[in-house]
């Protein structure tokens, strides 16, 4: 009872965003015969609020305390866990913002919406939390079908609809092979502690059958932050879906795919083996097998974005060559990989949800996501066509952008670990992402629009978002120091156990 | 008492049975009938491990836990279908082949 009690105290995020959740619910049967738009802007500032609020005591909670179990040992309030939670906050609040002004999310009524959201920000902190295989299974799966509805949220429109079922259909594929191989799991161990798998691997040597159950379930890890080959789900879903959730796809649920990878391989598969390395335990080379999927995953995301028209498409392959460049630093066996991972992820978020606001902008002048639709964009606004370009460049990784710095930490930790040979496939594969990228830029600069060219104009709000997105973009470099401070909290993921 | 192997089988030839089903399967329903069988052959081996793993009942508690969310998932599932089913008159996947590329 008392570890329960206790457990609450270090669980005040997520206790502030199930409040916001049924106060959520509640306003919005209360508002139903309201006017749509006093009705969305009340449930738009409930849920606001309640982000905010997960925000602040999250970035309050990180790095305060020392790192302790929760809940009968079934989350882990550590370091990792604190780096992860601001980053689903700040994701979610984005998303909102950028909900607010999707011209696809007009016109509908947005409580259940945000109802999703919030619990799907929630269920990301307690899969990034869990060190039990139950826990493991349970968030994933809460993640999952609350994405499930989010993306078919237009019920009458066929793309939302087809793409919320091919979504289901691969990810339940996915999930139920990740179960198969827990359950195989829980056999060959007795346990479905995270530590006491790795302490009952650690007595004998399992070999291939390990190997194939590792298999099993990084389909299920790999299904969340769409690593090829278990990504074709994501071109579509993303082309599908509402942008604004979209662009929650690509941020969300991938960092909380990582922080499950992490915690599964490097709790669960390996022992501490000094000065923050790990050792593989069990008798599999896993890390053979996350260099495969990084290798696979990084070539195939850019090669087939260099093909793509639509840009919600394109921006869906670079998400799998993002995953696939994180995968690289999941290969490193020491906790330099678990920072690297959680900087990028941090720079990631500005850069991605950038662009995506760029797309959700545009589609309201345009009404279209085909990248031909951007020709004039340069004399239209050059406003949009500058934020855009500083995305862009920062998602390619060039310096002065802060998505140097993130491509940075990554290089940096594969290569002191003495895998050169994979920092180099990574160095080729950016070298690919610039010629997609560019393209974008190309056709917003250089080609000419044939009809008329009206200005456009924003609001307020729009330039608002665009600045708070650009500006972390812009200026990462400055707070290299701090960023690298914030993310060495993640590094004591190790102590527990 | 039946050996734990022949639970093993069960369940390893549902497991085989599900992802047949999944791969050769058109109609949306038929494919989530498949992933069902998929969820119960992890249900059958949680809980055989439980009943032969000395002092291990977490196995028993994680299929409870299964069978809640395969529930929950079916739901959304089946919610899903009928959703695309007033929009496009069918549930055939081979047709439902709007986003490709």
């Amino acid at each position: 009872m008392s570890d329960a009690v206790q457990s609450l105290s270090r669980f005040l995020p997520e206790l502030i965003l199930m409040g916001a959740l049924a106060v959520v619910i509640v306003a919005d049967l209360f508002t139903q015969r309201r006017p749509l738009k006093s009705s969305t802007d009340l449930l738009n500032g409930i849920a606001l609020v309640g982000l905010l609020g997960a925000l602040v005591t999250s970035w309050q909670a990180l790095g305060a305390g020392e790192a302790q179990p929760l809940f009968a040992s079934m989350l882990a309030d550590d370091g990792l866990l604190g780096v992860f939670r601001p980053i689903f906050c700040l994701t979610s609040i984005v998303v909102l913002l950028l909900g607010m002004r999707s011209k696809e999310l007009e016109g509908v009524r947005l409580g259940e919406m945000l109802a999703l959201l919030l619990t799907v920000t929630a269920a990301l902190m307690w899969m990034a939390g869990s060190v039990n295989l139950v826990m493991i299974y349970l968030s994933l799966e809460t993640v999952s079908v609350a994405s499930y509805l989010m993306v078919g949220y237009l019920s009458s429109d066929r793309l939302s609809n087809e793409a919320s079922l091919k979504y289901i259909l691969f990810g339940a594929v996915s999930t139920g092979a990740m179960l198969f191989g827990l359950s195989l799991l829980y056999g060959m161990t007795g346990t479905l502690d995270l530590y006491g798998v790795r302490a009952a691997l650690a007595e004998g040597a399992f070999g291939p059958g390990l190997l194939f159950v590792l298999i099993l379930i990084a389909a299920g890890i790999g299904f969340k932050i769409a690593a090829a080959p278990f990504h074709f789900w994501c071109p579509d879903v993303y082309t599908g879906a509402p942008t604004p959730v979209t662009a929650f796809l690509s941020v969300g649920p991938k960092a909380a795919g990582f922080a499950v990878l992490i915690r599964f391989f490097y709790l669960g598969m390996a022992e501490p083996a000094g000065g923050g390395a790990i050792a593989p335990v069990g008798g599999a080379d896993w890390q053979m097998l996350l260099m495969m999927l990084a290798v696979i995953t990084m070539t195939l995301g850019n090669v087939a974005a260099l093909l793509q028209t639509n840009v919600k498409r394109l921006l869906a392959y670079s998400s799998i060559a993002h995953a696939g460049t994180m995968l690289m630093a999941a290969c490193v066996l020491s906790v330099d990989g678990v920072q690297a991972i959680a900087a990028y992820l941090a720079i990631y978020l500005f850069m991605n949800l950038g662009a995506f606001a760029v797309v959700i902008l545009a589609h309201r002048v345009t009404g279209s996501f085909e990248i031909d639709s951007y020709a004039g964009f340069w004399k239209r606004s050059p406003l949009l066509t500058v934020a855009m370009g500083i995305f862009l460049f920062s998602l390619m990784g060039i310096p002065p952008f802060a998505g140097f710095l993130a491509k940075w930490y990554v290089f940096a930790a594969v290569i002191n670990a003495g895998l050169g040979w994979l920092a180099v496939i990574g160095v080729l594969n950016a070298a690919v992402a610039a010629f997609y990228y560019v393209k974008v830029l190309r056709v917003m600069v250089i080609d000419q629009e044939t009809g008329p060219t009206p200005a456009l104009a924003f609001s307020r709000l729009d330039l608002a978002l665009l600045v708070v997105l650009v500006v972390p973009n812009v200026l990462g470099l400055l707070f290299w120091g701090s960023l690298d401070r914030v993310t060495e909290v993640s590094q004591t993921l190790l102590e527990l156990g | 008492m039946i050996p734990l192997e022949h639970y093993l089988y069960i369940s390893a030839a549902l497991f085989s049975l599900g992802v047949f089903g999944v791969l050769t399967r058109r109609n949306a329903v038929n494919v989530l009938m498949s992933i069902e069988l998929i969820f119960n052959s992890a249900n059958i081996n949680l809980v055989a491990f439980s009943r032969f793993v000395e002092g291990a009942l977490g196995g028993q508690v994680f299929a409870l836990l299964v069978i809640v969310i395969a529930a929950c998932e079916a739901a959304v599932a089946l919610a899903i279908v009928m959703s695309l089913y007033r929009v496009v008159k069918h549930v055939n996947l081979d047709d439902a082949a709007e986003l490709k590329g």
